[in-house]
């Protein structure tokens, strides 16, 4: 193809997804929609897997039979996501084994949230409240992005998100209701997470590289400013409500732009986490990556069990 | 060390969430064989009562047209409006026709 046709294909490419076209595997599609969206779900999918180990930590623990089924069912829900979203990637022409040796090695990121360490119940009831709630935030919009095995997957992804977050607010209300110490807890929990939730937004718009293409290719709808302001304005009435204190003296509700105002958020914490150095990354890491060592005899095993029945089918047949 | 690495095949995933309507792609997986596939689409996929029959079918056996064909398959049906029931000129005394 010479370089006017691929031009040429681009432009077209470009028109239909600002007639609101979706983008299906087999389309023709320019290399770096391709990349960037192998990039994009990928690191999605990454997010989803690894975040079930800060929750996994308390389902043993959780203090009654109720909680501890809706955590499990809210982890085995985001293994769910993980799966929805790596099985989408791969209808780009990635395989399953590259997407984890990329997870594995390091060369692919995922949310930075999940570096952080779950050291008390309250913290199952923050991150629901918090972190699926920022989650939501960034996926909704996802619903109606251009590359359709993405869209569907996320429509999927949303209807199973609400449950998490109101599991979660639950937890925090349970506590907030209950002795001074579990108020505490509670307290303590919304302190450590308050702001690596607004992190979890991404960084500023001023800093921010691919906002402008990831827009037209509807990968993005609004930027991560206005997704952090619209977390805040839903949460801050939420604090309220469970009688918590927001960790941040410069919060106020501005009368003339009817948002509230936020204090500087620590991004240099958010970059050292990003590139390796939070309190869990290597914890995370190892935790995936002997997890899929230590299971591989038990695929090899599945494998061997089903070529072996397969020979048989074949053998009674003729 | 043997080299040749076998990876659990992908699987398609078809749902019919319930008796009277079709089956419907929801998605893939990978399982080393078909049962495996079942059990694994219905953990991934009907976690919330979303069907009451599954069909896997190895990915490999699906056999897709090409979007670059879609004018010589598509196209001939646009101009067949005579295949339509607007197409036909009826009085307004013919009614429920
Ligand atoms: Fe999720
Ligand atoms: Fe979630």
């Amino acid at each position: 193809m010479s370089e006017k046709d691929v031009k040429n294909l681009e432009e077209i490419f470009e028109t239909r997804i600002a007639r609101d076209e979706k983008i299906e595997p087999k389309d023709w599609m320019p290399e770096k929609y391709r990349q960037t969206h192998i990039r994009q779900i990928s690191q999605h999918a990454h997010s989803e897997v690894v975040g079930m180990l800060p929750e996994g930590n308390w389902i043993t623990r959780a203090p009654s039979l109720r909680r501890k089924a809706a955590l499990l069912a809210k982890v085995q829900d985001e293994a769910g996501h993980g799966l929805y979203l790596y099985s989408a990637c791969e209808t780009l022409g990635v395989s399953r084994d590259e997407l984890y040796e990329q997870l594995h090695s390091g060369k692919a990121k995922y949310s930075s949230i999940f570096n952080y360490p779950t050291i008390t119940w309250a913290d199952m009831g923050a991150i629901g409240w918090l972190v699926d709630g920022a989650a939501i935030i960034n996926q909704v919009p996802l619903c109606n992005t251009s590359f359709g095995p993405y869209a569907r997957a996320m429509v999927r992804v949303c209807k199973e998100e609400s449950f998490h977050q109101r599991q979660g607010f639950e937890i925090m209300l349970t506590l907030c209701r209950g002795t001074e110490e579990q108020k505490a807890m509670a307290q303590d929990a919304l302190n450590r997470w308050w702001w690596p939730s607004l992190m979890m937004l991404g960084p500023t718009d001023a800093e921010s590289i691919h906002t402008e293409q990831s827009m037209k290719w509807k990968l993005k709808r609004k930027s991560n400013d206005e997704l952090r302001q619209q977390f805040i304005d839903q949460t801050v009435p939420q604090a309220d409500l469970l009688g918590l204190t927001i960790p941040d003296p410069d919060l106020k509700f501005n009368e003339e732009t009817g948002h509230y105002d936020f204090g500087e958020i620590d991004w240099d914490e958010f970059w050292q986490v990003v590139k390796g150095h939070g309190p869990c990354n290597k914890e995370r890491m190892n935790a995936r990556v002997n997890a899929w060592k230590n299971g591989e005899w038990v695929r090899d095993a599945a494998m061997a069990y089903a070529e072996k029945n397969e020979k048989r089918k074949v053998a009674k047949a003729s | 060390m043997e080299n040749t690495k076998k990876n659990w095949p992908l699987w398609e995933i078809f749902v019919r969430s319930k008796n009277g309507l079709e089956h419907r792609h929801f998605g893939s997986l990978h399982a080393a064989d078909a049962e495996m596939a079942l059990e694994n689409a219905r953990d991934v996929y009907t976690r919330r009562n979303e069907g009451v029959s599954i069909w896997v079918v190895e990915s490999k056996h699906i056999t897709a047209s090409n979007p670059a064909d879609n004018g010589e398959l598509f196209e001939p049906a646009q101009d067949k409006v005579y295949r339509h029931p607007t197409f036909y000129d009826l009085p307004d005394e013919v009614k429920h026709m």
